[in-house]
């Protein structure tokens, strides 16, 4: 049967409006894999189920953006960085109230989202990584 | 060593920098003239049967559907043109394009080359159409940049292997001594390790003299069936040796962010097909975006262990003088890095290196030559081997 909601990346941030961090489990070699796929990019398995993501995970890399892109000019400097939940399942995004000195590679970050949906396309909510 | 896959016969290219007023078929017409005032035995009318161009972004002049344009402007026309896009390998990309296209028997003689204009837009723009490069829905959505990419590298890097700030500054030191001896380089300008390091921050722990440049130009190569060379040229270039992979388009994606293991791959196809080892390579020109690319590249492709790239630039091994000097052009860092055309303008210092022509910059009796060029966080890498013919 097909996974319903759809593995897509539109169906991940549907998901983070209801402030839930999901991933695909595969049923076969039970990898989850973050951005969903329709198929185990492990195994090749397409029997996957949805699965919430554990609220914290440790920080593999990170940097600090001084020269931001256009439309996040008025956040630099922010904090940027690689997030690990599980082996192998990752995500990137922003660090907020963490002294950027106090940033360290396998320090323990939480997952949160934003309150506010943007306006601009695509609409999807962001989350981001605090301290625990 | 392997029998030829193709043989440049010519090579032309711009200066870079900040070209007012010059448009990319202007300055890919300028770097074709070059080639063909230097190959004088060529009409290119007659002989070119075909364009493969290199460029990047529609963005910077609202102009889409280049090839025809940039095959008209170098009078290429009726020849087939193909444009590839592969962010800054889009040349690199290109070029094997070219290489394809005479290895099928259907080409005999094309020229390759790429080309952008960036100057013309403001840094916060060029970063954002930079960063379409990168996976949209989870590094551009957040607020990641490429430096900021390659900034998360350095990071990892430093960490597991001790890399310091210092050792990514020498990479910057020696690629503007280089572009120093590089007339058509962007930066003519000698600068020290305190420069790097107290230049502002652009994505920690890089700066802005850890990154490289925005920059207009154009960079081409006359490439014919290696049988047909001699007709054009008493100095030919063997391209002997081309591998390219793909790795997942976001940096989150992979296992490893400390190295680069898809210009590992390139790397290995491409010496396993020009029957050389890595013992053999006299000078090799890499992508250094940002100077942790370069020292990510080294190791890499073999030059030192993994995670000794540091090392190698404190022991000078990279120096133009030293074992394998490394952007004798001064690299994207200084000689510039208009992204579609870095991957044939590493060419053509190879070209000119093994021709004898890269004047105060030249590397005496380089017989064998290797591009590394990498697209977006290296999603893409294309490595080539050239050898001087005889």
């Amino acid at each position: 049967m097909a996974l319903n909601p759809s593995p897509t990346i539109e169906s991940f941030y549907k998901f983070c409006a209801e402030k839930k961090l999901m991933g695909v489990k595969c049923a076969k070699c039970k990898r989850i894999t973050v951005p969903p796929r329709v198929a185990c990019p492990q195994c090749g398995n397409a029997r996957l189920s949805w699965i919430e993501l554990p609220s914290r995970g440790r920080l593999v890399t990170y940097t600090v953006i001084h020269v931001p892109p256009a439309q996040f000019q008025t956040l630099a400097p922010y904090a940027i960085g690689i997030v690990e939940f599980a082996k192998g399942t990752r995500l990137p995004g922003m660090i907020r109230n963490v002294k950027f000195e106090n940033l360290r590679i396998g320090m323990e970050l939480q997952t949160d989202f934003e309150t506010t949906i943007p306006t601009e396309w695509p609409q999807w909510p962001r989350y981001f990584f605090k301290e625990p | 060593m392997a029998k030829p896959l193709a043989t440049i016969v010519s090579a032309g290219v711009t200066r870079f920098g900040t070209r007012h007023g010059v448009y990319a078929r202007e300055l890919f017409a300028e770097a074709a003239q070059e080639a063909f005032d230097k190959c004088p035995n060529l009409s290119p009318r007659k002989h070119i049967d075909g364009l493969f161009v290199g460029q990047m972004s529609e963005c910077y002049e609202h102009q889409a559907h280049s090839a025809p344009m940039i095959a008209d402007w170098a009078g290429l026309l009726p020849a087939p043109a193909y444009r590839s896009e592969a962010a800054c390998a889009s040349s690199g990309v290109a070029m094997r394009l070219g290489i394809f296209a005479i290895q099928s028997g259907m080409h005999d003689i094309v020229l390759v080359g790429g080309v952008e204009k960036m100057t013309n837009r403001p840094t916060a723009i060029v970063t954002e159409y930079l960063g379409m490069a990168s996976d949209f829905p989870f590094e551009q959505w957040h607020g990641i940049t490429f430096p900021g990419i390659f900034g998360m590298m350095a990071t990892a890097h430093m960490a597991k292997y001790g890399t310091t700030e210092e050792q990514l500054a020498k990479v910057a030191v020696k690629n503007h001594e280089n572009g120093m001896l590089n007339p058509k380089a962007q930066l003519q300008k000698k600068i020290t390790v305190g420069d790097v390091l107290s230049s502002r921050p652009v994505a920690w722990p890089l700066k802005l003299y850890d990154c490289s440049l925005i920059s207009d130009g154009a960079s081409c190569l006359v490439l014919t069936n290696p049988k047909l060379a001699k007709k054009f040229t008493d100095t030919p270039v063997h391209i002997v040796g081309s591998g390219q992979a793909q790795d997942t388009l976001g940096l989150f994606e992979r296992d490893d962010v400390a190295s680069m293991n898809v210009t590992t791959l390139a790397a290995r196809d491409a010496f396993k097909m020009a029957k050389v080892d890595v013992k053999r390579i006299d000078l090799a020109e890499v992508h250094d975006c940002f100077t942790i690319a370069e020292i990510m590249a080294y190791e890499a492709l073999g030059f030192c262990k993994q995670g000794k790239g540091g090392r190698l630039i404190d022991e000078g091994v990279t120096n133009l003088g030293g074992r394998i000097p490394v952007n004798t052009s001064g690299g994207l860092k200084a000689k510039g890095h208009p992204v579609g055309a870095t991957g044939t303008a590493q060419a053509c210092e190879i070209y000119l290196q093994l021709t004898g022509q890269a004047g105060k910059r030249q590397v005496k009796g380089a017989e064998v030559g290797l591009t590394q060029n990498i697209g977006g966080s290296a999603s893409t890498a294309v490595v080539q081997i050239y050898r001087r013919g005889d």
